[in-house]
């Protein structure tokens, strides 16, 4: 039996070469300390390759049309077998894909490994980033969901900043001259064949430009390939490939496979424990009671985009992200020679220190957007009962106020309700009655006037209420910031006992 | 001439006829490549040089009696333009304020920060915005938050106790909303056109 299939497979081998076209990436020579380290490109290739096999899959069963797109959803989770898992795989492949890249990128750049010869593998990495996270993006309209029509909506919004071109540009993206069914075909084509294809070609450039140049070296104090000089480094390299290089095949890809094993059992793992994503309320405009949110991948964006102030922004967006990509791209170019330590790169080093923390911190803030208003919190977040008691009459009235004005959207009594602006359940220490009259009447600090809409009663009772919020204990400013010395020792004396 | 002279010059006229051959062949291929990019160029691009002005349409959004003076209502049209798989999508939402007996103010639904739906909040008279927190007066004028500018509005006109309402657009900061007057095709009702409430010529 072993011989027989043995012989087939000579026979195959003879007539198509196969061995002889493959045989020699496989058995390239690599660095002998290619170790954990070079694992990430593979498995996002990974992550690639499930999309495409979930992709097609789904195609099966998913209508890219705009008044059937969403049941289509639907049924792919509730009525086709084993549907909503290859939604879960499809979707947490995404995100795993996404964060597998973006560990790759972080790990070439800490080791230098884009300096010369390798610049143009770098410039094919970043193209890959954008179309991956183009893909990420285009994926999500794909739920055509609430948060899909409003996503596509805040992308169109971005577009319109731009000047002179942005009309067209908003046209050009929605397929006509609002959010439609011709929207859904345009992110459908874009996600299925332009954008995969173009994943496809780059992935192959960058493959081969990979073979092209070997894999570097994991930098070590002293080691080989820790400076980069653009006249020795090729020969040396070429040279300790000779001597000291391991075959690509088994000996650095049975650690591919080893990681790769293990993160497509999470995948699984994750998939099956938390299911698909999405789909949000129906695509229906008209249902305005919705929270449009991006997927992760976007959710930084999200936060940058509420934190700005509207002068800067549309710099930002229009001049800003196109520097940030440029200088990605001429990294190489900026840093094309020298040490590849990250430790004798300091501004390398805090670079990715930085990036990595304002992107864990923004996205953080997207998930939890404290700057979003709660629309419900004036009707379903009660005053509480600590707030209440022994009040007067007129202080009574004024929470009443507090409630019906939707204050509480912004604001939060004892931490529940809108985050927006500050904590009213101790106003009274920083702000006089005055003031509180006065930031309730003429507004500020990005809070809205209610002077038109507040009765001078209405805005009695309310400042009354306020000035009346103040922790046991602590009497209320007569003038600003006068109790918080007072506050100070109280909180001591707190946590003395 | 001897022999290898011979050879020479045919091989010299091989390689003009060569080249020649060549250029007509690059030429050819370039008209006809010319030839198959203007069509699927302008496929892809029409939608940006359409001129959606002239489809936009006045939309009937009910008698007036529906609208208290004073009050801000939202209202839902049907968008007048659309393709065959638009679904749901269609159905737009704004926000209609009856400042007097006969005078409106429409809202788009989209905050004129990044498009989000707005809601009203008839108590404390704010729209505000889910997304990133803009928040707009009654009026649409812009209270707080990252928006730049205030609320959309739309043309609107009342014809015979009806309110219309000019939709089929999304705005946003070069696309503002509203339309030229002149470039704003009037209502027509029974045979008459009507601009601003009043009958106008047909045109």
């Amino acid at each position: 039996m072993m011989s027989s299939l043995k012989t087939a497979w000579a026979w195959i081998d003879d007539r198509t070469g196969v061995m002889a076209m493959l045989g020699p990436p496989m058995k390239h020579h690599v660095p002998r300390n290619a170790k954990w380290w070079y694992v990430f490109g593979s498995c996002t290739l990974l992550f690639f390759t499930i999309q495409i096999v979930t992709g097609i899959c789904l195609a099966l069963v998913y209508a890219p049309s705009g008044d059937s797109a969403y049941n289509s959803l639907l049924y792919l989770d509730y009525v086709v077998p084993g549907g909503w898992m290859l939604r879960a795989i499809h979707a947490w492949s995404s995100n795993a894909m996404v964060f597998m890249m973006l560990v790759h990128m972080t790990q070439v750049f800490l080791h230098g490994a884009f300096k010369f010869p390798r610049e143009m593998t770098w410039i094919f990495g970043v193209a890959l980033m954008l179309t991956t996270l183009a893909l990420a993006f285009t994926g999500q309209v794909m739920r055509w969901d609430s948060d899909a029509y409003w996503g596509v909506g805040i992308g169109a919004s971005m577009m319109g900043r731009i000047p002179y071109i942005g009309g067209w540009l908003t046209h050009l993206i929605l397929g006509g001259p609002i959010i439609g069914g011709d929207t859904l075909s345009r992110f459908f084509t874009l996600h299925v064949f332009v954008l995969p294809g173009a994943m496809i070609g780059l992935i192959g450039g960058h493959l081969m430009l990979v073979l092209r140049h070997g894999i570097s070296e994991e930098p070590k104090k002293g080691g080989p390939g820790e400076f980069v000089d653009k006249e020795t480094y090729r020969p040396a390299y070429k040279e300790r490939m000779k001597k000291h290089g391991v075959p690509f095949f088994p000996d650095a890809a049975q650690r591919d496979m080893v990681f790769c094993g293990i993160m497509l059992i999470v995948l699984v793992v994750v998939a099956a424990w938390y299911g698909p994503i999405g789909p949000s309320p129906r695509p229906d405009p008209a249902n305005i009671l919705v929270n449009p949110r991006p997927d992760f991948p976007f959710l930084w964006i999200f936060a940058i985009l509420a934190l700005l102030t509207p002068t800067i922004e549309d710099y930002l967006i229009i001049v800003a992200a196109p520097v940030v990509l440029m200088v990605l791209f001429l990294v190489p170019f900026l840093a094309g020679t020298g040490s590849r330590l990250a430790s004798s790169r300091p501004i390398a080093s805090l670079s990715v220190i930085l990036l990595i923390t304002g992107l864990l911190v923004l996205s953080w803030l997207g998930v939890t957007s404290p700057w979003s208003p709660h629309m419900q919190a004036w009707t379903s977040d009660a005053v509480p009962p600590v707030f209440v008691k022994g009040r007067t009459p007129i202080e009574l009235q004024g929470a009443i106020v507090l409630q019906h004005s939707q204050c509480r959207n912004c604001h939060s009594l004892d931490g529940l309700g809108g985050k927006r602006g500050p904590e009213l359940g101790d106003v009274a220490t920083r702000l006089s009655r005055d003031q509180i009259i006065r930031q309730v009447q003429q507004g500020d600090g990005n809070m809205p006037a209610f002077g038109k809409n507040l009765s001078s009663a209405e805005t009695d009772a309310l400042a009354a209420f306020l000035h009346s919020c103040h922790p046991v204990g602590v009497r209320p400013a007569d003038r600003p910031g006068a109790r918080l010395k007072q506050l100070k020792q109280l909180d001591k004396a707190r946590s003395a006992n | 001439m001897t022999d290898s002279e011979h050879a020479n010059s045919e091989e010299t006229s091989t390689s003009s006829r060569r080249g020649f051959m060549f250029k007509i062949g690059a030429g050819l291929v370039g008209i006809g490549g010319l030839l198959i990019a203007a069509p699927v160029l302008g496929y892809i691009f029409a939608p940006a040089f359409t001129n959606w002005e002239k489809r936009r349409a006045w939309i009937d959004l009910g008698e007036i009696k529906q609208f208290p003076v004073g009050e801000t209502v939202l209202a839902v049209y049907k968008n007048p333009i659309f393709g065959p798989t638009v679904g749901e999508a269609n159905e737009i939402p704004c926000w209609v304020r009856r400042t007097s007996d006969s005078t409106f103010q429409i809202f788009y639904i989209n905050c004129a920060h990044l498009g989000c739906p707005v809601h009203w909040f008839a108590e404390s008279k704010l729209f505000m915005c889910p997304c990133h927190g803009g928040v707009y007066y009654e009026d649409g004028s812009r209270a707080s938050g990252p928006p730049p500018r205030g609320l959309y509005e739309y043309d609107w006109q009342v014809v015979r106790s009806k309110l219309y309402v000019y939709g089929g657009e999304i705005p946003n900061l070069q696309i503002p909303g509203k339309t030229p007057k002149d470039d704003i095709t009037p209502l027509t009702v029974d045979g008459v056109g009507y601009l601003d409430g009043k009958a106008v010529k047909s045109t």
